[in-house]
């Protein structure tokens, strides 16, 4: 699936919930789901800052995919970057520096976030398009 | 007279709004406490009849705002028995009145010599020492906690010695509610001839604090804490102590003569209000002291007492659970984990249910490193909080453990 179809389907998830405790619930569902990074890229330069909770994220390049694990100390955290790891993952370079990033208001994320929690949402955001940036220049280095 | 929480009640009306769909329930009374209307009233009567520049205007709005601003200070200085009005200084707040005398010790200190920080201490009474000692190259010394909660009081006499110039802990921990033994501090401290500023933000709104009692050097406060305005505080030094120093600021107010060759300072207080100062929030932060003393806080500790006991009785109650500091003489601070659980996340879900509690480091972070947690949930009591309410946080905690695990 695209970016934007992955965007869409998880906007049609949120909208079946009834209050934000349902929402929360989910969260938490999707955040214990979160595949296990490997130990060895729980690193401290892997840490995001901004966050209230520790976020680490590593991302690799796979068939001119980028492929992203991740993980945080906190659950509702870990929901996500669930979440973000669902949209980002496995996609081409370029498609995640195009992409949009509305479906975070579309899902009412954002309003019901704390800033702390807002800001480290913006970061993690930030750092997967860092990581975008980084590999599409690789792949336009002609290799030797 | 009775205590009556439900006709205190009456006198905030931020308690009687929703949060979240629920009815608010606000336990983050150490962050900041609520404001009641004659504190409200204080302010905007100010600006509806009194606003005018201080200290030199020669009409009547100025000489009626002067005049009500410098009541507040006397006020203050009553509450907190100092000598002389002039030995309180009105700051922007507690984190404003250290970074005065930090800066102001940057030309007195030398090299070679010692200040004691205590391992217990909000960053803002720990960067401005440490900003101070680099400019200096005095030596920072902390005096270290123990596992209870509480100050080894033991290496504290241990690190005292004829080379310590000041020594910096807060009256009472931010994070955990410990009760510091400031007196003992403060006593052990002159008989090596060091000064020691107290930063009582946590103890003035549950003790009447008395700086002469204590012989505090200086003690700093901010008047959010005790149902003031956000952006006023106080600074106390004995007045020899203050005059020692240098002034903080240059600017107006805090002149007696200025010529390009040669400016010459103004007297206490006003040698360290430089500026037009935040007058309303002044004479607000007297309305507080007013509103705290007319309930009387001796009165509001015996309440608090009550209802930190209530809560720790029942916060044992939960599976997991430990609490920080629990057997040590401490004010109404709940500072707790949940085996598993990350405090910000039973935070967020707390908020959801419409209690505010404070998660995360509370800035002190030796104090996380010193247990190895990442932070702390904290429930911080007023006077104004019920026991109902804190039935409805263990109702939540429930709730939070149930969906987090």
């Amino acid at each position: 699936m695209t970016i934007s179809e992955l965007q869409e389907e998880i906007v049609d998830e949120f909208s079946f919930f009834e209050d934000w405790m349902q929402r929360y619930e989910h969260m938490i569902e999707l955040g214990k789901s979160l595949p296990l990074i490997a130990p060895e890229f729980k690193t401290e330069d892997n840490i995001i800052k901004g966050c209230q909770s520790k976020v680490w994220l590593h991302a690799e390049l796979k068939d001119r995919k980028m492929e992203l694990t991740a993980d945080s100390d906190a659950i509702i955290t870990k929901g996500i970057i669930a979440l973000l790891i669902r949209i980002f993952s496995n996609q081409n370079p370029q498609d995640i520096l195009d992409a949009k990033t509305d479906f975070i208001d579309k899902i009412g994320l954002k309003e019901h976030l704390s800033p702390t929690r807002a800001n480290g949402l913006v970061s993690m955001i930030k750092q997967i398009k860092m990581y975008a940036i980084a590999f599409q220049a690789q792949m336009n280095t002609p290799s030797q | 007279m009775a205590f009556d929480v439900q006709k205190i009640r009456q006198d905030f009306p931020i308690l009687h709004r929703q949060v979240n769909g629920q009815e608010l329930v606000y336990f983050d009374n150490a962050a900041t406490a609520q404001t009641p209307q004659p504190v409200i009233d204080a302010i905007v009567d100010y600006y509806s009849t009194t606003n005018a520049n201080i200290h030199r205007g020669v009409h009547a709005l100025s000489q009626e705002a002067t005049e009500a601003y410098e009541a507040a200070r006397q006020k203050i200085q009553k509450h907190f028995n100092a000598v002389h009005p002039y030995e309180i200084i009105l700051t922007s707040g507690t984190t404003e009145a250290i970074n005065c005398i930090a800066s102001g010790y940057a030309s007195i200190l030398q090299p070679g010599d010692e200040v004691i920080v205590s391992a217990m201490e909000h960053h803002s009474n720990i960067v401005p020492w440490q900003m101070l000692c680099e400019k200096t190259g005095a030596q920072l010394k902390v005096l270290p906690m123990l596992q209870n909660g509480t100050l080894d009081m033991e290496a504290y006499a241990q690190l005292l010695n004829a080379r310590t110039q000041l020594v910096f802990v807060n009256h009472v921990s931010n994070a955990l509610g410990t009760v510091n033994p400031v007196a003992s501090i403060i006593s052990q401290a002159h008989a090596v001839g060091a000064k020691v500023l107290i930063d009582g933000a946590q103890a003035t709104p549950h003790y009447k604090v008395d700086v002469q009692a204590l012989a505090a050097d200086f003690y700093v406060t901010s008047a959010h804490k005790i149902c003031g305005p956000t952006g006023v505080g106080m600074l106390y030094g004995k007045a020899e102590h203050l005059r020692e120093l240098p002034p903080y600021q240059g600017g107006g107010e805090m002149i007696a003569e200025v010529t390009f060759e040669k400016t010459t300072y103004a007297d206490l207080p006003h040698k360290f209000e430089a500026g037009t100062p935040n007058i309303a929030g002044g004479i607000a932060f007297g309305a507080a002291l007013d509103y705290v003393n007319s309930i009387g806080l001796e009165a509001i500790a015996t309440y608090e007492a009550s209802l930190l006991a209530y809560a720790t009785a029942a916060l044992e109650q939960l599976p997991g659970i430990t609490i920080y500091a629990k057997d040590v003489e401490k004010v109404a601070v709940l500072s707790f984990n949940i085996e598993g659980l990350h405090p910000y996340d039973v935070g967020s879900i707390l908020d959801k249910m419409g209690i505010a509690v404070r998660t995360g480091h509370h800035c002190a972070q030796p104090i996380m490193d010193y247990y190895e947690i990442p932070g702390t949930i904290r429930a911080s009591f007023s006077f104004y909080n019920t026991k109902e309410e804190i039935d409805r946080m263990v109702e939540a905690l429930k709730k939070a453990i149930t969906m987090l695990q």
